[in-house]
C-alpha cells in the first residue's frame, strides 16, 4: 500500500509547519503556483507507521548476513552515526567561516592524514561524493597532469575486462577511449596483451587489486613499470581495499592515484544505495590537481583551500564539501579501530573469505579460481548445477533469501558463468559463515529433490519474483491520482 | 579487537580448515618486499567512551551562531520522526536494491519519492536521485546534449544568475566532452537574465538554456518568456529550483506553454540538515520524451508471478553495469538514505505544510530586508521581486562586516565579492522559517553598530 493510499483531502499532519500561509502578494501572480502539489495528506502517525512497516521489507546488515561481493557489507558501528549527528555538526552551514568551524575542520584534516598513511599516498581530497565520482576525479587528474606536460596525444585508458562497469564509463565521461585488457584463467592480467596495448597513446591504466575475481594481481610491479615507462599513470580502484588494509598500500605498489570507498572499507552506511564517499589520494606529482576543497593546517588553525588557492586543481565536484556527514562517520570509525584495529581488518576479512572458500570446496562446489588464495572475497561458479540440475545462480540467490541470507553478488564479474561473488567481511562470526554454507548445500539438495522449490523462490518474502520485462516495457514510475 | 568477533579457538579451527598455520600465509601471494610492517602513523584505538568525549568537544568547537546564510543550503525545521525512521538499520544498512524481493522497503520508498518530487516539479518522471544539486546540473547538461537531436552545437547557455559553484561543478564534470558552456550576464538593475542577452549569446544554434528560479540572488526570472523563447529556437530548458520554493512558486513543468524539459536542484531543503554541505541529494526530473537519456537508478512498479504489486529497478540498460563505456553516466550509487529522509519529510509536512513553510521563509526574509535596509548605508541591490533570499549592498566591504557580525555569533550572509566583484560591497541574505523576530531585530542592531564604527576605510573615503 502506497503512502498516497492513506491520504485524505484536507487531512493535516502535525504541528510541523507554520499554521497559516504568509502573504505572498509582493510576488507577481504569473510566477506563483496555481494548483497544490499532489503530495500525500496523512497524519504523523500514519507516516511513521507506514515507513516503519516499509523498512521491515528490507534485508540489511543489521538484520541479515549480507555477503554481497565487492560491496563490503560490514558492521556499521552505531556510535559513528550518533556522534556524527551531534547538533554541533548538523547545524553547521557549509559557508560558515573557518574560525567558527575548527572542530569540524580538525576531523577532516586528520581524516585526510590517516588516509594518506593507510594508503601510502602523498595527499588526499575528500571531495568526491561516491566511488564513481572518485574515479572521475582520478581520471580527470591524470588528464590534467598530461595536459600540464603538453602531452596531448594520450587518448586511451586501459581497463582489464574484469573491472567494474564504472571504470570504462568513467574513462568515457572524461573524453577517453577505452581499451579492454583480457584476464587469464588464473585471474592475473594477460601481461602479453597489456604489453601490446601500452604505447604513446596510453594515458593510464585503471586497476582493481585484488581484482574483482578475488585474487591479488601478482605482476603488479611489472604492470606498473611498463605503464610508467610508456609515460602513462596508474589508477587504483579502491573497491577491494578491505582485502589489503594494513598489509600493503596502493602507493607502495606504484599507483599514482586512488579512490577509496569510505562506505566499504571505512564502514559508512550504504543507506539503500548511498550516500557513498570516494575520497581520492595522489602521489606527489599529482598533488596540484586534487579537487577542492582541501583542508590545511597553519600553526594549529585549520582552513579550507578553494579554487583560488589551488589554480591547477581539476576544480569542484559539488556545491560545497562533498558528503561531509559521511566523512565524519569514516573519521569516527578510523579512530575506533586505531592502528591495531585497522591492521586487523584485512587479516580477518581474508580469513573469513578463505575459510568459506575451503568449506565450499569441501562441500563440492566448483570454485572459479580453485588453486589460489582468496582475497576478501571468492567466486563459486554454478555452471555444473545449471547444466545438470537446471537451476541457475539466480535461483540459488533467490532461494537464499528464503533461508534468511542476502544473496551474494550474482553474474559479476561477467567473465565467470553462473557465478556467486561472496564477500563475508571481518565483522561476521564463524557461525554465520557456517550457516550460509549449510544453506547453499541445502539448496543444492533441494535442486535435486524438488527443483521447483528453488526455481520459483523466494516463497517467504513480501513478493515473489517480479516481472522486470513488463516494468521496463510499461513504465510506471510514479503514482497518479484516480 | 574492534568489531571482529572471532575467538582464539575459532581462529584455530578456521586456519586448520584452510590448511595453514597462521594468517600471514593468507597474504603469501603478495610480494613480501611490498608488505608493510604496520600503520605507524595511525593513532591508537579509542574506546566508544573516548571517541564520544572527543567528538562532543569537537562539536562544541564549531561555534553556535544564528544563521542568515542561504546560498544553496537552508536551515529548516525537520520533524523528529524523519531521521529517527531514516536511521533504522533496515534503511541505514541496506544497499542498492539488487535483490528486489528483499528490498521492497527501499524500492517502494523510492517510487514514492519519485511520485512526490514529480508532483512538486510537475514533471513526468524522476530518477532515484543524484549526488547533489550541482552535480545534478552537470548530469542535466549531459542529458540535454544527448537528448536534443535538433541541435548540433552542444552549446549551453548558463546565466551568471545560476549558483557560481553549480557553474564551476558543471564545468569540471562536462569539460572533457566537447561542450560549450556560455556564460550570460545579468541585468544590473533587476538582477535577472534578460531575453536579449540570451538571444545575443545564442548564435545560430543552442542545445539548452539553464534557468535558476529563484536565481542565486533570490530574484525571480521571467521563466515563461525564457522557456517559450528557448523552445521556439529548438533548445531544451533545464530548470534549477529550490524544491521547497515550488510549493508556492510556479513549478518547472508549468513554465511557458510547454514546461521545462529537465528539472534539477538540490533536495536539501526537504529534510536534510545543513551538516557542512552534505550528504544532500540532487533531484533530476524530465519529460517523458527524455526518460531513456536519464542517468542513475529509476524504480518502476510492476507485479510478481502471483499478480501482487511490487517494485524493481528498471531501464537498467542505460546504466554502467550493463552498458559499461556506453552508459548514460558512470553513476552507480545515489543518495538513497537522504532520499529516505526527504520522502518521510514530505509525507509528514504534506502539501500545506510545505506551502506554509515556504511562505514563512519568504515573509521572514522580506522582514529581514525591510529591517536591514532601514539602516543608513544598507540598500537592496536589485529592483525586481525576490523570493526567500536577497542581495544587499553595504557602504563597507561585506567581508569585514560579516566577520564583525560573526564575532557576535551572527552569520549575517554570504559575501558576493569573490564571484560578483562588479556588485561592489554585496552580500546575500536569507531568513528561513526558523528565524524569529527577536533574531532579526538582533541582527539589525548588530549591523547598525558595526556600520556605525568609524573605520580606516571610511577615513580614506
Amino acid at each position: 500500500m502506497l503512502i498516497y493510499e492513506h491520504s485524505r483531502p484536507g487531512r493535516k499532519g502535525a504541528p510541523q509547519a507554520p499554521i497559516s500561509k504568509a502573504d505572498l502578494s509582493d510576488i507577481p501572480q504569473h510566477l506563483l503556483r496555481k494548483d497544490r502539489a499532489a503530495l500525500p495528506e496523512v497524519s504523523e502517525l500514519q507516516a511513521v507507521r507506514h515507513y516503519t512497516r516499509l523498512s521491515k521489507k528490507n534485508f540489511s546488515i543489521d538484520t541479515h548476513f549480507y555477503p554481497l561481493g565487492s560491496c563490503t557489507m560490514k558492521y556499521n558501528p552505531r556510535a559513528c552515526n550518533s556522534l556524527a549527528m551531534l547538533p554541533g555538526f548538523l547545524a553547521r552551514h557549509p559557508l560558515t567561516p573557518d574560525q567558527h568551524s575548527q572542530g569540524f575542520l580538525a576531523c577532516m584534516y586528520e581524516l585526510q592524514s590517516m588516509l594518506c598513511e593507510a594508503m601510502g599516498m602523498a595527499a588526499f581530497s575528500l571531495a568526491p561524493m561516491a566511488g564513481a565520482q572518485g574515479e572521475f576525479a582520478g581520471i580527470k587528474m591524470i588528464s590534467a597532469y598530461h595536459q600540464s606536460n603538453n602531452d596531448d596525444e594520450r587518448r586511451e585508458i586501459l581497463v582489464p575486462d574484469a573491472a567494474h562497469g564504472t571504470n570504462p564509463a568513467t574513462a568515457t565521461m572524461c573524453g577517453y577511449s577505452v581499451r579492454e585488457i583480457p584476464t587469464l584463467d588464473n585471474g592475473d592480467v594477460d601481461f602479453e596483451a597489456l604489453q601490446k596495448a601500452v604505447g604513446p597513446q596510453t594515458a593510464g591504466l585503471m586497476l582493481t587489486n585484488p581484482s574483482t575475481l578475488g585474487v591479488f594481481e601478482r605482476q603488479i610491479e611489472k604492470i606498473a613499470a611498463i605503464v610508467h615507462e610508456a609515460g602513462g599513470l596508474l589508477y587504483y580502484d579502491g573497491a577491494n581495499l578491505n582485502a589489503i588494509l594494513g598489509k600493503i598500500r596502493p602507493g607502495d605498489m606504484g599507483f599514482d592515484v586512488i579512490h577509496t570507498n569510505l562506505h566499504k572499507t571505512f564502514s559508512t552506511p550504504h543507506g539503500g544505495g548511498g550516500p557513498g564517499s570516494g575520497a581520492v589520494g595522489v602521489s606527489a606529482r599529482l598533488k596540484p590537481f586534487l579537487p577542492v576543497p582541501l583542508v590545511v593546517e597553519d600553526s594549529g588553525n585549520y582552513r579550507c583551500l578553494s579554487e583560488r588557492d589551488a589554480p591547477q586543481s581539476i576544480g569542484r565536484l559539488s556545491a560545497f564539501m562533498g558528503n561531509a556527514g559521511v566523512l565524519l562517520r569514516a573519521y569516527i570509525y578510523m579512530r575506533l579501530l586505531g592502528k591495531s584495529g585497522m591492521e586487523r581488518v584485512s587479516e580477518f576479512a581474508t580469513l573469513n573469505a578463505n575459510y568459506m572458500m575451503a568449506q565450499a570446496k569441501r562441500r563440492g562446489f566448483q570454485l572459479a579460481i580453485p588453486d589460489r588464495r582468496a582475497s576478501h572475497e571468492f567466486i563459486i561458479t554454478l555452471k555444473k548445477e545449471a547444466s545438470e540440475l537446471h537451476v541457475t545462480a539466480m535461483d540459488f540467490a533467490k532461494r537464499l533469501l528464503d533461508l534468511g541470507y542476502h544473496a551474494p553478488t550474482t553474474y559479476f564479474p561477467l567473465l565467470v558463468p553462473e557465478c556467486l561473488l561472496i564477500e563475508p567481511t571481518e565483522s561476521e562470526a564463524k557461525e554465520a559463515l557456517d550457516g550460509f554454507m549449510d544453506a547453499l548445500e541445502q539448496i543444492r539438495e533441494e535442486a535435486k529433490t524438488s527443483p521447483e522449490l528453488v526455481t520459483t523462490a523466494p516463497h517467504t518474502l513480501p513478493v515473489k519474483r517480479l516481472d522486470e520485462v513488463s516494468a521496463a516495457r510499461n513504465l510506471d514510475l510514479r503514482w497518479k491520482a484516480g | 579487537m574492534p568489531f571482529i568477533p572471532h575467538t582464539e579457538q575459532e581462529i584455530d579451527e578456521m586456519l586448520e580448515a584452510i590448511g595453514i598455520k597462521d594468517t600471514d600465509e593468507l597474504f603469501e601471494e603478495i610480494p613480501s618486499h611490498l608488505k608493510i610492517s604496520g600503520l605507524d602513523g595511525i593513532p591508537q584505538a579509542m574506546t566508544e567512551m573516548e571517541i564520544s568525549r572527543l567528538m562532543h568537544k569537537r562539536a562544541a568547537q564549531n561555534r553556535e551562531a544564528v544563521c542568515f546564510i542561504g546560498a544553496g543550503a537552508y536551515e529548516h525545521h525537520i520533524p523528529a520522526a524523519v531521521w529517527q525512521l531514516t536511521t533504522r538499520g533496515e534503511y541505514y544498512t541496506a544497499y542498492t536494491p539488487y535483490q528486489a524481493e528483499a528490498s521492497q522497503g527501499t524500492l517502494q520508498l523510492t517510487y514514492e519519492f519519485q511520485s512526490m518530487i514529480t508532483a512538486l516539479t510537475d514533471m513526468d518522471v524522476s530518477n532515484a536521485s543524484l549526488y547533489d544539486g550541482a552535480s545534478a546540473l552537470a548530469e542535466a547538461v549531459l542529458m540535454a546534449v544527448r537528448g536534443n537531436r535538433k541541435s548540433k552545437s552542444r552549446r549551453i547557455l548558463l546565466p551568471r544568475t545560476v549558483h557560481p559553484d553549480y557553474r564551476k561543478t558543471t564545468d569540471t564534470i562536462v569539460s572533457g566532452q566537447n561542450i560549450e558552456l556560455v556564460e550570460v550576464d545579468y541585468d544590473r538593475s533587476s538582477g535577472t537574465v534578460q531575453l536579449d542577452a540570451l538571444k545575443q549569446a545564442a548564435g545560430d544554434d543552442v542545445t539548452a538554456v539553464v534557468i535558476q528560479q529563484p536565481s542565486f540572488f533570490g530574484t525571480l526570472e521571467d521563466v515563461d518568456a525564457i522557456t517559450d523563447w528557448a523552445h521556439e529556437n529548438n533548445a531544451l530548458v533545464i530548470s534549477i529550483t529550490n524544491p521547497l520554493s515550488i510549493a508556492v512558486l510556479k513549478p518547472p513543468g508549468q513554465w511557458g506553454s510547454n514546461g521545462a524539459d529537465i528539472a534539477c536542484g538540490d533536495g536539501q531543503p526537504l529534510g536534510a540538515p545543513l551538516s557542512s554541505g552534505g550528504p544532500y541529494y540532487g533531484f533530476l526530473c524530465c519529460s517523458q520524451a527524455l526518460v531513456r537519456q536519464m542517468p542513475g537508478r529509476i524504480v518502476g512498479r510492476t507485479t510478481d508471478v502471483d499478480g501482487r504489486e511490487g517494485f524493481v529497478l528498471t531501464l537498467q540498460a542505460r546504466e554502467q553495469h550493463i552498458r559499461r563505456s556506453k552508459a548514460t553516466s558512470n553513476i552507480c550509487t545515489n543518495q538513497g538514505l537522504v532520499v529516505t529522509a526527504s520522502t518521510i519529510h514530505m509525507a509528514i509536512l504534506g502539501p500545506r505544510g510545505l506551502e506554509n513553510t515556504a511562505a514563512a521563509c519568504h515573509a521572514n526574509t522580506r522582514e529581514l530586508v525591510t529591517q536591514l535596509t532601514g539602516i543608513d548605508g544598507v540598500r537592496a541591490a536589485f529592483n525586481s521581486p525576490v523570493f526567500h533570499e536577497s542581495v544587499l549592498l553595504l557602504d563597507r566591504p561585506a567581508g569585514e562586516v560579516l566577520q564583525a557580525l560573526a564575532e557576535q555569533n551572527i552569520l549575517g550572509g554570504y559575501d558576493l565579492g569573490m564571484d560578483y566583484p562588479e556588485l561592489g560591497n554585496a552580500m546575500l541574505v536569507c531568513a528561513t522559517e526558523l528565524r524569529t523576530e527577536e533574531e532579526i531585530m538582533a541582527y539589525r542592531t548588530a549591523l547598525q553598530a558595526v556600520l556605525a564604527v568609524e573605520t580606516p576605510h571610511k577615513e580614506i573615503a
